[in-house]
């Protein structure tokens, strides 16, 4: 049946225009069979978080390639908690400098993503780690 | 119900919840929808439909605001297809719609066909149903790229309009018999491209040809056409009049009523069908009668139908 569809928002908060990335991303989670919302370019973090109530979405999946990777998560995880999504995996893609990775994680993001990861791995990090909702 | 209650409320979590368990068939939905049913009927529904890149979303986005600017809450339910062979689907339709994004009066909900064909998801009427008991004013349905058949809409929404663009030729020709047909209101959109005055002319003549009894009266409604350039939101507001004229010929002419009984009808008997087909199904499925019946038809012994008959008169007569 219908069951049970994973859903992802790829969204791209912040002033750079390259969306190359959440395309390829977007295309990788569809092909996984999931639906996935794209709400394309400088989207504030209140419209991210205001998508992803409202798609009811399982995963946000943020591509940042401003290198405001680390503020933007800061406040993307602020407006969740405030709106008490405390269900959603959060991820971010991007040009992130290995060095930020563990900070990214502590500021709420279950992975960070750099150039050159692996579609692959990106799909099954995400189903591995989508907490499914009880009804 | 906690959740209907939420919904009923106005929380947008708990609405948008209550769309992803009807979505997934959870058996909690079927219970929700009971719930909220005596709270819908309020909400008037506009089907925009047309095909692939005629400017339906950005013609949606523009109509949200000017709806907005009204006074009046919005929602909008955004369908695009699944892939047959992942099962997976991108909903972009939000991308065009920007304006509404942060404005608590607007709630948009993308959907995936799931399968289904026609133009929309299998849910989208529950799906109506559940922003119309939130307390949204109107409810504006965008169905999938629509070529000549996906005319569900007309079913889940009291007033459709047809966007069409120039340039795409004898496919116009083709499509009267499709989707023009379900036309309240036709626009031609991108009507700063060559060919939009030739493609008004001819869906005016197209109209003409085939205007209904009454028409000259005023009695019957004749789709107007409206050209809009979306991006810039020319037309916009003429193509807000039409569908508001339409809503009021629906309600003083009587024919909301009639339509609303007819739809509901059809409604219940599709479900009468569905459930009783369950039941004989499952029936069925006990004590061999399926396996004996598809063996005999295998056998070419008794063809679909007959075997199929004898099930159901079994199934009615068993004690």
């Amino acid at each position: 049946m219908t069951q049970g569809k994973v859903r992802v928002l790829v969204a791209k908060p912040g002033l750079d225009s390259h969306d190359r990335g959440a395309k390829v991303i977007a295309r990788a989670y569809r092909d996984a069979g999931m639906e996935v919302v794209y709400t394309g370019l400088h989207q504030s973090p209140e419209e991210i978080v205001e998508a992803a109530v409202q798609e009811d979405v399982d995963v946000v999946a943020l591509s940042i390639l401003s290198g405001a990777h680390l503020a933007l998560v800061a406040k993307v995880v602020g407006l969740l908690r405030g709106r008490q999504v405390d269900d959603v995996l959060l991820l971010v893609g991007g040009i992130i400098p290995d060095e930020d990775v563990e900070p990214l994680k502590a500021a709420g993001a279950a992975g960070a993503f750099g150039p050159g990861s692996n579609l692959d791995e990106i799909v099954a990090f995400t189903l591995a780690n989508i907490r499914r909702r009880g009804a | 119900m906690e959740l209907a209650d939420k919904l009923l409320a106005g929380d947008r979590r708990a609405l948008a919840r209550a769309i992803t368990l009807t979505e997934n068939e959870d058996p909690a939905a079927a219970e929700l929808a009971a719930a909220i049913y005596p709270q819908t009927g309020r909400a008037r529904v506009v089907g925009v439909t047309g095909p692939p890149g005629a400017g339906k979303s950005t013609i949606v986005d523009g109509l949200t605001y000017l709806y907005r600017q009204s006074g009046q809450r919005v929602a909008v339910v955004a369908i695009d297809p699944t892939s047959p062979f992942s099962g997976g689907a991108i909903l972009g339709d939000r991308i065009r719609m920007r304006r509404g994004t942060v404005d608590p009066g607007v709630f948009i909900r993308s959907l995936a066909t799931r399968g289904h064909l026609g133009g929309l998801s299998w849910h989208t009427g529950s799906v109506i149903r559940l922003l119309d008991a939130a307390g949204f004013d109107a409810v504006i349905v965008e169905t999938v790229g629509a070529g000549q058949s996906e005319i569900e809409i007309m079913r889940h929404a009291e007033t459709t309009v047809v966007v069409l663009v120039p340039g795409l030729g004898d496919e116009v020709q083709a499509a009267k018999a499709g989707i023009l047909e379900i036309a309240d209101v036709l626009v031609v959109n991108k009507a700063d491209l060559a060919g939009a005055d030739r493609l008004a002319k001819e869906l005016d003549m197209m109209l003409k040809l085939g205007q209904p009894p009454g028409a000259a009266s005023g009695e019957a409604w004749v789709p107007p056409i409206v050209k809009t350039v979306a991006t810039s939101d020319e037309g916009l507001a003429d193509l807000m009049a039409a569908t508001e004229r339409h809503q009021r010929y629906l309600a003083e002419s009587g024919r909301f009523e009639t339509r609303r009984r007819r739809e509901l009808t059809a409604e219940v008997r599709g479900l009468v069908r569905e459930l009783a087909g369950q039941a004989a199904c499952a029936w069925a499925e006990t004590a061999g009668r399926w396996e004996r019946a598809v063996t005999a038809v295998v056998a070419r012994q008794s063809d679909p139908r007959t075997a199929a008959g004898g099930l159901v008169r079994e199934f009615l007569e068993r004690r």
